[in-house]
């Protein structure tokens, strides 16, 4: 029996996805964002989610749709403020969704570190900031840093461009962004991908994320670009 | 408590020339990240004598300009989500390995805006301290670039310094600036306080310290 990762339909690869989960969801804005597992999980109705990601979502299509349903109770991010957001202030400043702020890169380093099996590190980032506030500081070579931990999810939502059904991947330019790292911090992976390939069509030279870091896989071939769908007034559901 | 009217104010460098300035005094093959907004004019005087490589964060090393309007890639976009195209020798990365780029110390300069700038060189340019907080990567580069250069008027809308004894908003970083390109002076950061290294030619020293609530020196 062979190995195969591809999943038939949105049902199946979101099956265990559950009520409270923590879910990592890929892409820089829109440039990587899986707008089609978001739009399956609204469809599902799972609830009290937490999510981690860089955004909060634009319009009400992907991340934005979802946290309109109020199907996220916090969202862990970098940048919550975006000039197409709508449905994350409108909860926020109402007092109904939770916020952590985290800067980017310790964003980034705290998925990378979870997925590497390292449960915190020092980075000068943030020290004598309000987002340290809390933290504990420790000098090396007499500059100071401060902890932070490991940010772990039960579940990556991610989107590629290329895969085989082992689930290796590669990306388009740079909606590759969060989404390898996302990969490797997740318990479960799950990829919407726009061509699948044979095992033997993908470089292994060229592989971005190997497939032991993926463990389903949904052909989404024409996904929809976020920009054009808020233009054109698209709301989900 | 300096307040000045701003119908009194001199008017300083525009935009463009303090851009140039900055442009100038990057080096041939420096690694740059330049910040949303006023800062990514720097890029259009770069003279032709030295070749600059553009790193944004969103994991593109080696960001080109604008494109056309029919060549437009939203896979291809720069920090502040708008299209840009890589040139020739560029490349992409995952979002870790661009901020170790940033957090590595392999960024030579980044060039960002500013709300407040203390003698100390502390920044504050992420918060107003109302709305929704959102920070993105202003935290990582001003502690992980080898130089940190601030772009930014000298004053306020309302006529307040920004060159401050200490930072009244949220800081982004405690003593992490290099040197602050204002509409009236190139400023490095000293022990001392605001040492001048170009002076605006249409004010004085007095006049600079008049709008400046932290030592000014030369």
């Amino acid at each position: 029996m062979q190995i195969n990762k591809i999943k038939k339909d949105m049902t199946e690869i979101l099956s265990d996805v559950f009520d409270g989960a923590t879910i990592m969801v890929g892409g820089f804005g829109e440039a990587g964002s899986p707008i089609e597992l978001l739009h399956g999980l609204i469809d599902k109705g799972t609830k009290d989610l937490t999510i981690i990601a860089n955004n909060s979502g634009n319009g009400r299509v992907g991340l934005g749709a979802l946290i309109g349903q109020r199907q996220v109770k916090k969202v862990i991010c970098s940048f919550a403020r975006s000039a197409k957001g709508v449905t994350f202030p409108e909860l926020y400043n109402k007092g109904e969704i939770e916020l952590e702020v985290v800067p980017q890169g310790t964003l980034a380093e705290r998925i990378r570190a979870a997925g590497s099996g390292i449960p915190g590190f020092y980075t000068a980032t943030g020290v004598g900031t309000p987002l340290a506030e809390g933290k504990e500081e420790k000098i090396f070579n007499g500059k100071k840093y401060i902890l932070e931990e490991a940010l772990k999810a039960d579940f990556a939502f991610v989107k590629a461009e290329t895969a085989d059904r082992y689930g290796n991947l590669t990306y388009n330019k740079t909606a590759r962004n969060f989404n390898p790292i996302m990969c490797m911090a997740a318990d479960t992976s799950l990829v919407q991908v726009k061509n699948i390939l044979e095992p033997n069509e993908i470089n292994p030279e060229h592989v971005i994320t190997p497939g032991i870091f993926v463990q389903s896989l949904i052909n989404i071939e024409n996904p929809i670009i976020e920009t054009n769908a808020i233009e054109e007034g698209m709301t989900y559901p | 408590m300096i307040n000045i009217n701003i119908n009194d104010l001199i008017k300083g460098w525009d935009r463009n020339t303090i851009a140039s300035k900055i442009a100038n005094d990057l080096p041939h093959s420096s690694y740059v990240n330049l910040g949303i907004g006023m800062p990514e004019l720097v890029s259009q005087y770069i003279k032709e004598d030295r070749e600059i490589i553009y790193h944004s964060e969103n994991g593109l090393l080696g960001m080109g300009p604008s494109p056309n309007e029919n060549e437009i890639d939203l896979d291809l976009i720069n920090a502040g989500k708008k299209p840009v195209t890589i040139l020739p020798g560029g490349s992409f990365c995952h979002h870790a390995d661009s901020f170790s780029m940033i957090r590595g110390g392999h960024i030579d300069y980044c060039v960002l805006g500013a709300m407040e700038i203390s003698v100390t060189g502390d920044l504050a340019n992420w918060s107003t301290g109302k709305g929704i907080p959102a920070v993105g990567g202003a935290m990582d580069l001003v502690a992980g670039a080898k130089n940190v250069f601030v772009m930014t008027q000298h004053l306020t809308k309302d006529g307040k310094p920004k060159l401050v004894q200490k930072c009244s908003l949220p800081l982004t970083g405690a003593g992490v600036v290099s040197r602050i390109y204002s509409d009236y002076a190139v400023l490095d950061i000293t022990d001392d306080g605001f040492k001048v290294i170009q002076l605006n030619e249409d004010i004085t020293i007095e006049y600079l310290q008049s709008v400046t609530d932290g030592n000014i020196c030369q």
